[in-house]
């Protein structure tokens, strides 16, 4: 048992030895207001790492979630999120606020 | 009242899933009704706690606290269950001809019981506060009590009966059979939440190395369809796998089954030692080797991409 420990251990302490330095990265926000993103559309570029910021206007929390983007953070009310986005491929990535998916809907374009 | 049943029927499966294939797992042990509920209540309890800590949770690791913390969470899962399997493994034999006493000693207080009571308590624990927060979310918005505690008592009944379908469905299977397929899938279980682990990883931007998708099977099963949110909860089914997913899982099946392998086939007390080492030095190797050399070539690329520009 000690073994395994020992063995996630490393591997944990070596991908965060990994873990990026904080380079200067290209910045898209977007807000969501009455369980809708605004813009709906957000265009990044292909092939880079960008930040996504999402600013919660509602009282209430909403789940930033997409399958394809690999992402799922929950916003709490008034409040703001960081969400790493990329490198991707051109194409396009829907994503949803899986607290209220019947209005909640956007896409990230990669071009 | 539908979308909130649908939303907690899918956070609930599979928590209902795990807890019905640790039921099967356990079903010598005496005590195992009392076990696996002391999981579910812990889950639920630290469930509330975290959803009301959610704020301090959020902000903790610039932001990243949330992913972290679900990193976290999945990763002790995957502990608990190599600790389960492989005690299992040691014991096989002896279960095998003393089922009755070993249920007994389980039953007492050893640690594979431990161990399944903790993946019940975080399985539940991980997709209870997301169902706490998303309730929350529909109270403060005004839905009525009454169609949020329909709602939610609908998801909860019927994803549940999922989790005792799966029990007695794998209850018919002979004995004999019984604790391969409940160690197997175990095996599959922890592979899967590895690899969830590394999407958290990838998402809280610690790993930054092979996040390109190898496939996509979303065409033939989604996740978010019921038969692939039960792939997913059961062998950790992703329709879009990231490579170091593909990794985590291949890894984590080479580790806990070549240590369940190992304790089976003893090579000899001698060899065993080096031989974990082996296995350690090999898993280091390959994340020290891939990493600055991914690194590299996807720094290559955005190079080219701006060239090109």
């Amino acid at each position: 048992m000690k073994q395994i420990v020992i063995s996630f251990s490393v591997a944990t302490v070596l991908l965060l030895a990994q873990a990026s330095t904080a380079l200067a990265m290209e910045e898209f926000s977007l807000t969501i207001k009455n369980h809708q993103f605004s813009p709906e559309t957000v265009t990044i570029p292909a092939n880079t790492k960008v930040k996504l910021i999402v600013k919660n206007l509602d009282p209430t929390p909403e789940e930033f979630e997409s399958e394809k983007l690999h992402r799922e953070k929950v916003i709490q009310g008034k409040s703001q999120a960081v969400i790493f986005v990329g490198p991707l491929n051109p194409g396009t990535y829907p994503f949803i606020g899986e607290f209220h998916e019947s209005t909640a809907k956007g896409q990230i374009i990669v071009k | 009242m539908f979308s909130t049943a649908i939303l907690v029927f899918r956070e609930v499966l599979e928590a209902a899933l795990i807890i019905g294939l640790v039921a099967v797992a356990t079903r010598e042990v005496a005590s195992r009704v009392k076990w696996i509920s002391v999981g579910i209540l812990g889950g639920i309890l630290g469930a509330i706690g975290i959803a009301t800590m959610a704020d301090v949770i959020n902000n903790a690791a610039a932001g990243l606290g949330q992913e972290l913390l679900n990193a976290m969470i999945l990763s002790a899962a995957v502990l608990m269950l190599g600790w389960h399997n492989i005690w299992m493994k040691k014991h096989g034999k002896e279960l095998a001809m003393h089922a009755k006493q070993i249920g007994q000693a389980v039953s007492e207080g050893q640690q594979p019981m431990y161990a399944l009571t903790m993946l019940v308590g975080l399985a539940v624990l991980r997709e209870g506060a997301e169902v706490v927060l998303f309730l929350y979310s529909m109270f403060a918005s005004g839905t009525p009590m009454a169609q949020i505690t329909s709602g939610s008592v609908l998801g909860l009944a019927v994803g549940a009966a999922f989790g005792a379908g799966l029990y007695f469905g794998l209850l018919r299977i002979p004995t004999r059979y019984l604790f391969r397929v409940t160690s197997l899938m175990l095996l599959m279980l922890s592979a899967g939440l590895a690899a969830q682990a590394a999407g958290f990883l990838v998402q809280a931007n610690v790993i930054s190395v092979m996040t390109t998708t190898l496939w996509d099977t979303s065409w033939l099963i989604s996740e978010r369809s019921i038969m692939g949110n039960i792939l997913h909860a059961l062998i950790g089914y992703i329709a879009n796998p990231m490579g170091i997913q593909l990794i985590f899982y291949i890894a984590t099946i080479t580790i806990i089954g070549g240590l369940m392998w190992l304790v089976e086939h003893p090579i000899s007390q001698r060899l065993f030692k080096p031989a974990v080492v082996v296995i350690v030095m090999l898993l280091a190797g390959a994340v020290l080797v891939l990493s600055p050399k991914f690194h590299g070539s996807s720094n290559h690329v955005a190079t080219l991409q701006i060239n090109a520009n």
